[in-house]
């Protein structure tokens, strides 16, 4: 469980450690979406040796349903009204992020994808090309391994990774912990690259100023349609591997009026980390951003 | 498979809610799932069943409430119902509608001892 919040947060790890192992500085107070602010420390960690003795029977025709259903004469129990907002939770860490952000002057963009769309080499592109003129940091995720962190510090930026363990997303609490200890200047570009998955990482904000999608023309030019969810929440979406056109029969115009379709208001910019094509229009609208985060 | 965390996040308000209203026990619980709220009903419920093992809500009936997604057309003003997000307007048929209903996850009400 961890020391500074009481987050137990099962198989998450920075840099290899346990949430709860560091003894970090990084302030985290859990904040109820009906404002009470405490510090509280149950855990999860009681299911694995406990004895599940009722029976499930998932046969009939409710399929939301499990068949819990009272026995009858039970008597009522007494009704508690909640109206909360499931990701409350993540969404009050993500306001304390983004507010973190913005009192440092940080401009920080989240950036989500399949897996093998190129973003740790587009990363790695887009942090050599802004050397001295930006300083950017990374938070990397990935379920297991350092690998991406490690191709990010080669290139001098600094960067910390979080594994998930199983976990298919990050989290806004998981950032808030990484943000903690990571290095970073004022005035900074800070890149969360999300774990390789085009579906949930939709759902979490992370406290980022934007999401940015992007798809690779290796992929299917109806990514955007197939999963709407990531297109509608992203604010750009970088066609990336461009150089390899010509040898494929992706349809360009396709690919972004399917992400139009989603998101009318998306806006779209053609990569190739390779060839470099697009960078300089990538470049310009990361510094865009970053001039009007500055503090 | 987000749908666990999403089950944690609604075990974490329920023990939220027996600290403050000070149950012991959950029978039943009732949670709004909107259409278009990225989140599998059905998986839900498993994962729900699968967190709250050896928890207060062990057991709990998991009831869900569907809401139907819901867009308003920028072009002839009415609204519709939407089964994706990108949906055209059942009325004029343009792209894209608003949405403005159907992206909620809430938990709403709970039968507790």
């Amino acid at each position: 469980m961890c020391t500074t919040c009481g987050c137990g947060h099962g198989e998450t790890r920075i840099e290899g450690d346990a949430l709860h192992s560091h003894d970090h500085d990084h302030e985290h107070e859990h904040v109820h979406a009906d404002g009470t602010r405490h510090v509280h420390s149950h855990s999860h960690d009681g299911g694995d040796s406990h004895d599940h003795a009722h029976a499930h029977d998932h046969s009939h025709g409710h399929a939301y349903r499990p068949a819990h259903s009272h026995a009858p004469g039970m008597a009522k129990g007494r009704m508690v009204q909640i109206e909360q907002d499931i990701l409350a939770k993540n969404d009050a860490y993500a306001r304390q992020n983004r507010e973190q952000f913005a009192r440092r002057g940080i401009f920080a963009l989240n950036l989500v994808s399949s897996p093998g769309s190129g973003k740790t080499t587009l990363l790695c592109k887009t942090i050599e090309a802004l050397a001295g003129r930006k300083p950017v940091a990374v938070i990397e995720g990935d379920q297991q391994t350092s690998q991406d962190a490690e191709r990010i510090r080669a290139t001098g930026a600094p960067a910390i990774q979080i594994n998930t363990g199983k976990g298919c997303h990050l989290d806004a609490h998981m950032v808030g912990h990484a943000f903690g200890q990571l290095p970073l200047q004022d005035d900074s570009l800070l890149m969360i690259e999300n774990v390789g998955n085009l579906v949930c990482p939709a759902s979490f904000d992370l406290g980022e100023a934007h999401k940015v999608v992007i798809l690779s023309v290796t992929e299917g030019e109806d990514k955007p349609i197939k999963y709407p969810d990531m297109f509608a929440a992203a604010k750009l979406m970088l066609l990336n591997k461009c150089d390899l056109l010509p040898y494929l029969s992706f349809d360009v115009d396709a690919a972004i009026a399917f992400a139009r379709r989603v998101n009318p208001n998306i806006e779209v910019i053609r990569t190739s980390a390779t060839s470099g094509a697009g960078m300089d229009d990538w470049l310009a609208w990361i510094e865009k951003g970053a001039a009007a985060a500055r503090k | 498979m987000h749908e666990m965390s999403i089950a944690e996040g609604v075990l974490q308000l329920i023990e939220d809610a027996a600290e403050r209203e000070g149950f012991r026990q959950v029978k039943t619980i009732w949670v709004e799932i909107g259409r278009l709220s990225g989140v599998e009903a059905e998986a839900l419920a498993f994962c729900f069943d699968a967190v709250t093992r050896g928890s207060i809500a062990e057991g709990a009936a998991f009831e869900i409430v569907p809401v139907p997604g819901l867009g308003r057309c920028h072009e002839c003003g009415k609204e519709s119902e939407l089964e994706a997000v990108y949906d055209a307007c059942r009325h004029c048929g343009a792209v894209p509608v608003e949405v403005i209903g159907g992206t909620e996850m809430r938990v709403k009400e709970l039968e507790v001892d």
